[in-house]
């Protein structure tokens, strides 16, 4: 886990290593840029409402790309909307992260077939760090997905190679 | 209050060879079939008229009838050659409390009917989706370009029955 398993040695001094200091403090803060596109939003919402609390792992929605950290792209992805898409993540400054939410961001879900509007999956535009599978998924499932990204940003290096 | 027969009566005695006929032996409402390039001076009649007043177009919406001959082309894909495309409009005057259905017909090589959207606002979006799904070019319309594909989709209309999706938009992949 983060910080708190590392040693103490003093009564108000914690060693450890700057890259887990790092990794710790952007995964505590994570601002997600919310961009609601379908019936997924309305589960994102409820997962940031006071039930489920997105808050308490630092996810904070803002309305600009500039000042956010992951984007969690919730719902069906129309070829119009995929240009916006794209754009709004190059806007997004560097660490930047992805979460597909639901079946239509990560496959095209039920217009796999005959959406002639429909992107196949958010992945052929910008590149995807967590799919959360579901129609729409449960905010827990949401959830799950979030901490599955705060794993991967904590094995996060600056020196090796992460994959 | 008037019947669809009656509607029919009196549209057939002011505009004769313009109305075809009254369609009632299919399983839902009857509805009268009348010519594309007419449509816009019955609509306003039928507005207008004291005993009629249709003040509120409820739905207009297009219909690919796939009645032509399917052949196919050189990538051996069915396509339908001739035939015709449907508009239909759903009236209702609020005032007067009844209904009507009209039906026109047009060749679906060159899809061309009489805009309504100078009689009815909300013809306006309708008949942009008419022509965004399926082609069919509303004369007269003042702004007639696509309402929800984007602008500069490639001359194909999704909801004819012999659509083909291109493979590629802007460089994304289309199909599955």
């Amino acid at each position: 886990m983060g910080l708190l398993d590392k040693q103490f040695t003093d009564d108000n001094i914690v060693v450890t290593k700057v890259e887990d200091l790092l990794n710790w403090a952007r995964l505590s803060s994570l601002w997600q840029m919310g961009f609601g596109l379908a019936c997924c939003a309305i589960e994102m919402m409820a997962t940031s409402a006071s039930h489920y609390d997105f808050d308490r792992f630092g996810v904070i929605p803002r309305p600009s790309p500039r000042q956010s950290d992951v984007i969690i792209v919730s719902g069906t992805v129309t070829l119009k909307m995929a240009i916006r898409v794209k754009r709004l993540y190059e806007q997004m400054p560097d660490p930047k992260y992805v979460i597909s939410m639901g079946s239509c961001s990560n496959c095209g879900g039920p217009y796999w077939e005959h959406g002639y509007h429909v992107l196949k999956g958010v992945d052929r535009v910008i590149p995807v760090d967590v799919y959360v599978p579901g129609c729409p998924p449960r905010p827990e499932a949401l959830l799950e997905g979030l901490l599955k990204l705060q794993e991967k940003i904590r094995n996060e290096s600056l020196v090796k190679e992460t994959v | 209050m008037k019947t669809p027969e009656e509607i029919y009566n009196l549209l057939k005695n002011k505009f004769g060879e313009a109305i075809i006929e009254l369609v009632s032996d299919k399983p839902a409402e009857s509805f009268i079939s009348a010519d594309p390039l007419e449509i816009d001076k019955i609509c306003s009649y039928l507005k207008d008229e004291k005993e009629l007043e249709f003040d509120s177009l409820m739905n207009l919406s297009g219909v690919d009838d796939a009645n032509g001959e399917k052949v196919n082309d050189e990538n051996d894909n069915e396509i339908i050659k001739g035939g015709t495309l449907s508009v239909f409009y759903h009236l209702e005057s609020t005032i007067l409390k009844h209904k009507l259905t009209i039906q026109v017909s047009t060749d679906r090589d060159n899809p061309e009917v009489a805009s309504v959207e100078e009689i009815w606002r909300s013809a306006d979006w309708h008949e942009r989706e008419g022509f965004d799904m399926y082609g069919i070019r509303f004369l007269n319309h003042h702004n007639l370009i696509r309402i929800l594909m984007p602008y500069d989709w490639e001359d194909s209309y999704p909801l004819r029955k012999d659509y083909q999706n291109p493979e590629f938009y802007k460089g994304m992949k289309v199909p599955y």
